[in-house]
């Protein structure tokens, strides 16, 4: 056990399976060397050094620098994936997903259903998402919500370097096409990470803060601002527990609900845009089935329903922050019934 | 004479970095002994009733009961009946205008860390702590634990004694291969680990299977062993409660496991998030869950412990204390009863399986004493 970087975490789980499994492969753009550095084949190791390392273990034949076209190499992935291998494709950004959705729609999602589950397609994605990077409206989507509307797809969205690890593994030996997403403000962020190999299931909420007077449902890197507000509004006495659904498919709606029933509250904190995102999926789940639990009008923290601004000052008013955390629990608790007109 | 002491946030294991007063044990004005009980200090993983390091008198409680401070701020001030009420204040403000710049610091470089040494092909993780003469002393833990098991007791101890606390194969930071998983087979990874740290003998603490291989070590190589402390301990009887062990085994979650790590105590409302957190990581690890079952299969397979040992402690000729909870709902006290030797036994009130965590003071005590 010892202190690791999200990315250095995302590197481990990699690194790791590559050894234990022959069939892993790495691909994308520059995943190997990073085309124009001077000389030495590791020189850059992907857009932000997350695989380097990994071409002088393993080799060109397991980690491949990609030509610059997402509709070819994640279809090469798919097929790989369907005829024996346990591809990893790096997408960069996940904004550019947009030229290969027939690929992941279409084919990879779909293999195991038409085919009558006689076809595998160990296929793992991964592809930075979010605001707050000074990346512009096409490099700082969080496109989520979208690849969660698609039968037969996996939707994985790690909230810290250890989640990053345990998910990051668990995808690779999962035998679907999983879409795996990095926070990329939060690739420098340290905690405890375990050298050992280990596995976090699909579908499990996991619980990071506990009160009975709130619960918040939160996303990603919207987790820890939802823990932050959780701790200032404890010292308020306001009690709030944090749900981090770690997967938006499979998503942990048992686990939702229960929470909703102990505090008949509910905030839901979603950097994705606000129309038909995971806030408003989760606030259906809710209304539909624990209606009745309800003391308050669900709250959901989402960004305004506009690109990603890239002036900082407006993108750091665009992404959801601790201070609207707070504002929407208070606002929550404060709500009072109206009486029998 | 004039003297004030301050209280401050104590430090439960390595990974505690703050903690709240969940309720004073010593009201204002009460005149505290060193040892006493002073406040319950609750943390994420565990609450826990803090002692006294001074005598004196109760004078100013600093911190508000459920305010989350962090380790080493000041909670209470302890200062003789001839100390004024400015002179209290005086040090409050000197102390809390020091604490503030201590605390933009870096962590401190004197933390201690986990080391690994190699024995024979597998990795042992272990934790030395203290420095002191005559042999050290050796925590082995129980099922399922790990070296933080002894947050309480490593510390303690370590005030003056080399300590050294380990994790089991297939527990913590150590290598998964638990061999063949029974008594005797972990013993000898255990002599083993301690021969490759160049210990010749120790005086050993384990607490149920830890405090079995301990007994086995002893029995198997009298010169290893300077004196045996064996906690809630395994190998002394028959019986172990099936619904525990089995329980653990197969819960990956927190819901289900919960229930069953609330059957090590006397107080259910001791078990945290943080706990539960920490023992569903360890499980997670791959090679844990597989490591688990077969200790538990070849040991403890249908609430039946496979290894009696307590028809052999007349064997014994070094010091033996045997300490149980009252409450223990794991292992039965009555094994520490007609042993066929005159170990001593304690049996404490208030206790379930964990008497080191839910009875830490008085645990500690005895172990001082039994040392000295």
């Amino acid at each position: 056990m010892s202190k690791k970087s999200y990315r250095q975490a995302i590197n481990e789980a990699i690194a790791s399976e590559m050894r234990r499994d022959p069939t892993v492969i790495l691909m994308g753009e520059d995943v190997a060397g990073g085309a124009g550095a001077p000389g030495d084949q590791d020189a850059w190791g992907g857009v932000l050094g997350v695989t380097k390392g990994l071409v002088t273990e393993f080799g060109r034949g397991r980690v491949l620098d990609t030509p610059l076209s997402e509709s070819a190499y994640i279809g090469a992935a798919a097929g790989a994936a369907a005829t024996g291998l346990r591809p990893i494709a790096e997408l960069m950004f996940i904004d550019f997903m947009g030229v290969c959705f027939d690929q992941i729609f279409n084919q990879a999602a779909k293999f195991r259903y038409m085919f009558g589950g006689h076809a595998v397609t160990p296929l793992v994605i991964r592809a930075m998402y979010g605001a707050g990077f000074r990346a512009a409206s096409q490099h700082s989507q969080c496109l989520y919500p979208i690849f969660t509307h698609i039968p037969g797809l996996k939707v994985v969205i790690p909230s810290s370097a250890y989640e990053v690890k345990g998910l990051l593994i668990q995808a690779i030996r999962d035998n679907d096409p999983v879409i795996f997403l990095e926070n990329k403000v939060m690739y420098d962020q340290v905690e405890e990470v375990p050298d050992e190999t280990y596995t976090i299931p699909f579908g499990e909420a996991n619980l990071t803060r506990e009160g009975d007077d709130v619960t918040i449902v939160a996303f990603g890197r919207m987790v820890q601002i939802a823990n932050e507000a959780a701790d200032r509004l404890a010292k308020q006495g306001i009690h709030c527990n944090v749900l981090d659904p770690r997967t938006t498919s499979p998503l942990d709606a048992d686990t939702i609900l229960q929470c909703v029933e102990e505090t008949g509250r509910l905030v839901i904190v979603d950097e994705a845009s606000p129309r038909c995102n995971m806030a408003t999926d989760v606030s259906a789940l809710v209304a539909q089935e624990a209606f009745g639990a309800l003391k308050a009008p669900i709250r959901m923290v989402c960004p305004p329903h506009t690109p990603v601004p890239f002036a900082p000052n407006l993108e750091d008013l665009f992404v959801p922050n601790a201070d609207r955390v707070e504002q929407a629990v208070k606002s929550v608790m404060g709500y009072k019934i109206r009486e029998n007109a | 004479m004039g003297e004030i002491n301050a209280i401050t946030m104590p430090k439960f294991g390595l990974a505690m970095t703050e903690g709240k007063v969940a309720s004073w044990a010593k009201p204002i004005g009460a005149v505290v002994k060193a040892g006493d009980d002073i406040a319950d200090i609750e943390t994420t993983k565990i609450t826990n009733a803090f002692e006294s390091p001074f005598n004196g008198i109760m004078r100013r409680h600093v911190a508000t009961v459920q305010d989350e401070l962090p380790v080493g701020a000041l909670i209470a001030v302890m200062a003789s009946a001839d100390v004024s009420e400015d002179e209290i204040d005086r040090f409050i403000d000197s102390f809390q205008a020091e604490f503030v710049n201590a605390d933009t610091g870096e962590d401190k470089a004197s933390e201690v860390e986990p080391s690994t040494v190699d024995v024979s092909g597998r990795k042992i993780r272990y934790l030395d702590m203290g420095q002191g003469a005559g042999p050290p002393v050796v925590f082995i833990h129980g099922f399922g634990g790990d070296l933080n098991s002894w947050l309480f007791t490593q510390p303690a101890l370590a005030d003056h004694h080399r300590t050294i606390a380990l994790d089991l194969p297939g527990h913590g930071g150590s290598t998964k291969d638990v061999g063949a998983a029974d008594i005797s087979a972990l013993a000898k990874i255990v002599s083993d680990t301690l021969a490759a740290l160049a210990i010749p003998s120790a005086h050993f603490v384990g607490h149920s299977l830890g405090a079995a291989i301990a007994l086995s070590i002893a029995l198997d190589d009298p010169s290893r062993a300077a004196s045996l402390s064996l906690i809630s301990p395994a190998g002394l009887g028959k019986e172990i409660n099936a619904t525990f062990i089995d329980g653990f085994v197969a819960s990956d979650r927190r819901k289900a496991l919960e229930p069953v790590l609330q059957m090590l105590f006397a107080d259910p409302s001791l078990v945290k998030r943080d706990m539960i957190d920490d023992l569903i990581k360890a499980k997670r690890i791959d090679g844990a869950s597989e490591a688990l079952t077969k200790i538990a299969d070849v040991n403890f397979k249908d609430g039946t412990q496979t290894t009696v040992l307590a028809g052999r402690l007349p064997e014994l000729s070094i010091p033996v204390q045997i300490i149980w909870g009252e409450e223990d709902r794991v292992i039965p006290v009555a094994h520490s009863q007609e042993l066929p030797v005159a170990a001593t036994v304690r049996v404490l009130a208030d206790s379930g399986h964990m008497p080191h965590m839910e009875r830490a003071a008085e645990v500690n005590a005895l172990l001082i004493s039994f040392l000295q």
